[in-house]
């Protein structure tokens, strides 16, 4: 009788809530001691001030890290995308053997300790004469990001109808012609959720950046280079607060797009089969 | 000339066969990966393998002598520096990911069984955090555990303590509190897949042929939500073993893990190839301890049924 209730929603609902308060509540400090007064994060608060956020603008090096961040996460994301639709389709729409080995390897940055990965390319690199740059950190990025495209862009492509394709090339399209008439416009929620994806992860990604950068640092290198300061603090805040409003954001519209192109394919597909 | 030798009959016949094989569906599928699989090759398989070759060779200075040799693997696994630090990490990776699976698992359950029509929107609210910096997330923790954090100013004003304790940050159980924060998602997915497979009527068989809800639970659906328990703990334990941020900032003298110590011979100490090798070993132990894992699991798994 007690297990019954146990396993029954009522426990469970209470822990969900607790839980969602665990991994939320940590990362809620940061905005909030964002608008404090006082420059060390502690109880009890001293007042409203949004000085913070006003000195950001005016930090020659921050502006400097955040355009080198922009760069480096549209380039990687597109890039990213890119090879994650040839690796998403080939995966959905063709059976061939080592299919499920090249899956794998390709997914493999997603569970390998990342300071591994950023070591292993430090060292190619280096051997192949690149010099450090934004431009190593994208290569690094575009590895990274492959795994999430991948999967973000596998469950837009799954459930997609062959037949159209088909109908399409037998009422004369070419090749390329019915890629974008017909597949495209399918698949266009999914790649640009893929897209926003990728620069999320991009945006904040540390390790890798830190190893395979030269002199030019990202948001979360600065971020990591005034740690050291305690004075800094409040500002790190201030701009740790807008990146996670910009990764949330970035993510929310990335979801809603990735479940319109999942219901997309599926629907349509289905009306026509 | 040309049109002669294309009209004999034999060349169009391998012509029209070539044509066939490439447009065949295993080429064609192995094409379309092919640029995507070679830059995995190029960027992940390619420098893993030199960094097992870094392993056997030895740095004097700026150059590197290319003759074999185990004794960066001598001293990776004999000076007790690298010897703890590499128990160290194994230990703390196992118990975040003991800690993150046993703090999932209910949950995944909750939403599988019981979030009805909202489950996606569970998801989505249990993964936004995951996708935030985690720098920032880090971060927070050092924020909240701080001699002058949260944490103590709260408790000090609340009257429970009356001077910050020392105890909260720069330790090893720092470092699991904020790797568990940071994977609690990562476990989540997983387990909820595995539990949105087991067959329902299952269950309800059980509970028809008697078993009560703890029994049936036990019997059917843990059982049944093994495989996703095990990459629960495989996709925590692995990449935390390696993980730089968090020891470094919230884990103090001792929450010092092995990615420090890797980062430190590639950086200041300037030893590729003990760095590599420390990877190197890092990488066959948390495979050995992975494998284990699954096999624990696997046995507890024939045990309940």
């Amino acid at each position: 009788m007690k297990a019954r209730r146990f396993l029954s929603g009522g426990w469970l609902s209470v822990y969900a809530f607790l839980y969602i308060v665990f991994l939320y509540l940590p990362v809620i400090f940061l905005p909030i001691f964002s608008v404090n007064v006082a420059p060390t994060p502690k109880f009890p608060l001293t007042g409203f001030t949004l000085q913070w956020y006003a000195d950001l603008p005016h930090t020659p090096a921050l502006l400097d890290a955040a355009w080198n961040s922009l760069k480096v996460g549209v380039c990687a994301s597109i890039l990213a995308t890119v090879l994650g639709i040839l690796a998403a389709r080939s995966i959905t729409r063709y059976r061939y053997p080592g299919r499920r080995t090249i899956n794998g390897l390709i997914m493999a940055p997603l569970v390998l300790p990342e300071v591994i990965v950023a070591i292993s390319m430090l060292l190619v690199m280096l051997q192949l004469g690149l010099s450090l740059s934004l431009f190593t950190v994208v290569l690094g990025h575009v590895l990274i990001c492959i795994p999430y495209s991948m999967t973000v862009l596998t469950s837009g492509f799954e459930g997609f109808d062959r037949s159209l394709e088909e109908a399409s090339a037998d009422l004369g399209e070419s090749a390329f012609g019915t890629f974008r008439r017909v597949t495209l416009p399918m698949v266009a929620p999914a790649i640009i959720s893929s897209l926003l994806v990728c620069f999320t992860i991009s945006l904040d990604e540390f390790i890798i950046a830190f190893f395979l950068t030269g002199t030019e640092a990202t948001l979360p290198i600065y971020i990591w280079g005034q740690l050291r300061f305690a004075s800094k603090l409040p500002g790190v805040l201030a701009l740790g607060t807008l990146l996670l409003v910009a990764s949330f954001l970035l993510m929310t519209v990335a979801e809603i797009l990735r479940r319109r192109a999942a219901r997309r394919t599926q629907n349509e597909g289905g009306l026509y089969a | 000339m040309t049109a002669a030798a294309e009209g004999s009959p034999p060349l169009r016949m391998t012509r029209a066969r070539r044509n066939a094989l490439l447009q065949s569906e295993p080429v064609q599928g192995f094409a379309l990966i092919s640029p995507t699989f070679l830059y995995a090759l190029i960027l992940l398989v390619l420098p893993i393998l030199v960094v097992i070759a870094h392993s056997f060779w030895t740095q004097h200075y700026l150059t590197i002598d290319r003759t074999f040799t185990l004794e960066n693997y001598r001293v990776a696994l004999t000076e007790p520096i690298y010897r703890d630090l590499l128990w160290r990490s194994l230990y703390i990776s196992l118990t975040v990911s003991l800690f993150t699976v046993i703090l999932a698992y209910p949950i995944a359950y909750y939403i599988s069984f019981h979030g009805g029509r909202h489950k996606s929107l569970w998801l989505f609210l249990i993964t936004i955090p995951f996708w935030t910096s985690y720098l920032l997330r880090v971060m927070s923790w050092k924020v909240i555990l701080g001699y002058n954090g949260v944490l103590n100013s709260g408790l000090m004003g609340l009257g429970i303590i009356d001077e910050p304790s020392t105890a909260l940050l720069y330790n090893s159980s720092a470092v699991i509190i904020t790797l568990t924060h940071a994977w609690a998602a990562f476990a989540i997915l997983p387990i909820f897949v595995s539990l949105e497979k087991v067959d329902r009527t299952l269950v309800e068989a059980a509970t028809d042929l008697g078993d009560g809800p703890l029994r049936s639970f036990l019997r059917v659906t843990l059982p049944l939500s093994a495989p996703g328990v095990i990459s629960a703990a495989l996709i925590v334990m692995i990449p935390t073993v390696g993980d730089y941020v968090t020891p470094k900032l919230v884990g103090g003298k001792d929450g010092v893990m092995i990615a420090n110590a890797i980062q430190a011979q590639f950086g200041k100490a300037a030893n590729w190839p003990l760095g590599a090798a420390l990877s190197v070993t890092t990488m066959l132990i948390v495979t050995l301890m992975a494998g284990a894992t699954v096999l624990i699991i696997r046995a507890l798994q024939r045990l309940a049924r």
